[in-house]
């Protein structure tokens, strides 16, 4: 590791940072650990005691090196086998931005933390080994993004250094990745020549590779957009909770708490309650003891309204003249996240923003292997780690968006009502933005992670 | 109090947020979620840093009606008799309720034994996890973060307790979106930790902003210390220092606040927020590192205590 090159940051630097959400993911040995090490080193974010502990264990087990994927691994049993378990949050900062990194171990449970991890990214650090090029792992890498809709996606083409800082290579992988990831829809690609091991192009630009122009992967990571137009996002504020003081004070006040899941709202604008569809106007917006004309995501405010509606949690506030559906048969992509599997027919909970309804499975139309998306039909069940597509109904009716659409009014869990256990996750509408032609396997025995 | 949403300077997005905007506006997310799905929540209020920042969040997410929670608080019998004072004067001003659970009552009842080293954080346990019964909470706030320990960086926002409090890092709900699981069987409950993506100098930034009011042993002062296993642990009531142990007077502050006992205090000259923020984002340890002698005990203590039902 080479000395910290960027100095601490002031507080008046920090104060006007934003925040960054991003998901990393690679093969196992795809040097996916020294990158966020190498990250976080540069960064100035691992410190001393951290780094002294790491040295001290490293050292005791005969390791020359500090081993750096022992400041993610934090349980005794990912420690005690090598192995990372679960999705790990790492936090750093640089001067123009704050950092979530969630990394996403790249064996066990694979797809299940690559799905947790990424449901809340808004980039994705695709890992391939430029001397393997784009395998089967990485496939499947794209097509959990392009699923769970992360809006930028970043190939990092590593171990530059053992293939010569060759051109040609990194050209053909990147090319090969951007066509692939761009049939499923994935809307912004960015490839980046690194080695994270010499530290080319992922903080500091690259003395070996003249022939690149573009950003490091750190510079990319501050730079990128955080979020599209929002005014061209459908506006939605699911209701979650009622505030009502009753004090002397305000004797009257009456307020939807709630975070604002897509778009903008303004004061004076006319809306829809769903599921009732009745219509009103706003006539206050409260931003946390501010009085504002205008909100948007992902801010928590109070919305006041205009006529006494009988509103409460798990109703979604939407602009009158851009309603979204509502709907008791639902039609979505799921990723099983539980050990117990799930079956056509079962009964469970279906949690959707701030709305929890019983629901059924009434099919499991098909299975997706992620690596060349064959699809499987009717398979019965879905076991740990599928994807499937199902068909849901649902006992109550919902004012639910296709995922694509909006990813927070768009998604939603299947719970089990016996024990509470997380399901399935689910996104409704297409599975992917564009299409690919379907593959239909008609022998699925020796499939598996 | 009143917060003004900035648009950074050098964006052109119109409608950027800052990221204290957006760790705020997660954690009132988080808060109002529990109270929509709870019957019994309460925070537990130690009067340190971290929970002084989620009562304020608490605070601003319900404001103009009251915190719909009750408070916790785990007195060691060891505790900063600042930090005590705080305590009882936050609760007063903002007409709250405040439970607290007495390891000293534990002690005298002999429930539970002094432990050798004279340190009683771990003894915090069984006190938390009975006054959890009692009370029937089935939320409980803490104001774990998961920057701070390595056990932590894996923990759930809402992470599920059977009844005996005890945590099981392998049995834990994937979370995804936003959309926090909160089902729980009757006995069980759910440890709900908002400020989970804050770190040590996103809190301090947001005290600032704030302008919210801290212990003054957060700041630089006088204080006669003595020096046990490379800590600078406060002389007094609780039984230190020992004979062999001599005392000194220096300017110091400290970064974390717990169990005199275990609590270690960092040489400093910060006596504003400012200078604290500065010597925060200029440090090369951790503030448990630092301050902690517990967690230097090995490398999975954390992880057993929490396992345990500690905070």
């Amino acid at each position: 590791m080479t000395t910290p090159i960027l100095p601490a940051l002031s507080a008046e630097q920090l104060s006007a940072t934003t925040l960054l959400r991003f998901a990393t993911a690679g093969s196992v040995d795809d040097g996916k650990s020294t990158l966020v090490g190498r990250l976080l080193h540069d960064s100035k974010s691992i410190l001393t005691d951290q780094l002294e502990a790491v040295e001290q264990v490293s050292l005791s087990r005969g390791q020359e090196t500090p081993d750096l994927a022992l400041l993610t691994d934090g349980l005794r049993a990912e420690r005690e086998q090598g192995i990372t378990i679960d999705v790990a949050y790492r936090y750093f900062a640089t001067a123009r931005r704050r950092f979530i990194l969630a990394d996403t171990p790249g064996h066990v449970q694979y797809t299940r933390n690559m799905v947790t991890g990424a449901s809340t990214a808004e980039l994705a650090v695709v890992l391939v080994d430029a001397r393997n090029g784009v395998v089967e792992q990485t496939r499947r890498h794209a097509a959990v993004a392009a699923l769970l809709r992360v809006p930028h996606v970043v190939l990092a083409v590593n171990k530059m250094d053992l293939v010569d800082y060759a051109e040609p290579v990194f050209a053909a992988i990147a090319e090969e990745f951007t066509a692939y990831a761009a049939s499923l829809g994935v809307p912004e690609i960015t490839a980046i020549p690194i080695s994270a091991l010499a530290g080319d192009n992922v903080v500091e630009p690259s003395a070996h590779m003249d022939w690149y122009g573009g950003p490091t992967v750190l510079e990319h990571l501050e730079t990128v957009p955080v979020s599209h137009d929002l005014t061209a996002c459908h506006a939605r504020f699911p209701v979650q909770y009622v505030i009502r003081p009753q004090t002397a004070e305000h004797p009257d006040y009456r307020g939807y708490a709630g975070q604002i899941a897509a778009g903008v709202f303004r004061v004076g604008e006319a809306v829809s309650v769903l599921p009732s569809g009745r219509t009103t106007t706003i006539t206050g917006i409260d931003a946390l003891g501010e009085s504002v004309d205008i909100a948007w995501a992902p801010q928590s405010v109070t919305i006041r309204l205009a006529d006494d509606i009988d509103i409460s949690r798990g109703d979604l506030i939407a602009p009158a003249d851009d309603a979204p559906p509502v709907t008791q048969d639902i039609e979505a992509t799921v990723c099983h996240v539980a050990d117990q599997p799930l079956s056509v027919g079962q009964r469970v909970l279906l949690k959707h923003t701030t709305r929890t309804v019983k629901a059924i499975v009434k099919d499991i139309p098909s299975r997706l292997t992620l690596d060349d998306l064959s699809q499987h039909p009717a398979p019965g069940q879905l076991v740990a780690n599928d994807i499937g597509r199902v068909v849901v109904r649902t006992a109550e009716p919902l004012a639910l968006d296709a995922y694509a659409d909006s990813r927070r009014t768009g998604s939603f869990l299947l719970i089990d009502p016996a024990d509470g256990t997380t399901l399935s996750a689910g996104m409704a509408g297409a599975a992917f933005a564009a299409a690919p032609e379907p593959v239909v396997a008609d022998d699925d025995a020796e499939w598996d992670f | 109090m009143s917060t003004v949403t900035t648009v950074p300077e050098g964006t052109v997005n119109p409608y950027a947020l800052s990221h204290l905007d957006s760790l705020e506006s997660e954690a009132v997310h988080i808060f109002r979620e529990v109270a929509g799905e709870f019957e019994r929540p309460v925070i537990l209020f130690s009067g340190g840093k971290d929970s002084i920042v989620m009562l304020h969040l608490a605070l601003k997410a319900f404001a103009p009606a009251p915190v719909p929670f009750t408070l916790l608080h785990v007195d060691t019998g060891h505790n900063f008799p600042e930090v005590l004072e705080y305590r009882d004067r936050t609760v007063k001003k903002h007409g709250l309720r405040l439970h607290v659970a007495s390891v000293q009552e534990y002690i005298d009842a002999g429930k539970l034994r002094e432990r050798p080293d004279g340190t009683r954080n771990p003894l915090q346990t069984v006190p938390l996890t009975e006054a959890i019964q009692q009370h029937r909470f089935d939320a409980v706030f803490g104001g774990g973060r998961r920057d701070e320990e390595k056990a932590r960086a894996k923990e759930r926002v809402f992470s599920l307790r059977d009844e005996f409090s005890q945590w099981d890092p392998r049995r834990q709900r994937p979370e995804l979106w936003q959309l926090y699981n909160g089902r729980h069987a009757p006995g069980e409950h759910v440890r709900v930790f908002p400020i989970s993506n804050w770190t040590e100098l996103d809190v301090w930034q947001y005290i600032e902003r704030e302008g919210i009011e801290l212990p003054e042993i957060y700041f630089a002062h006088e204080r006669e210390v003595f020096n046990r296993n490379g800590m600078w642990l406060t002389a007094g009531h609780w039984g230190g220092p020992k004979e062999h142990e001599s005392t000194e007077t220096r300017l110091v502050r400290y970064r974390t606040v717990g169990d005199m006992s275990c609590t270690g205090a960092v040489d400093s000259d910060a006596t504003t927020l400012d200078a604290v923020i500065t010597e925060i984002a200029a440090s090369r340890l951790t503030e448990r590192g630092a301050t902690r002698a517990d967690d230097k005990m090995s490398e999975a203590a954390m992880e057993d205590r929490k396992r345990e039902g500690y905070f």
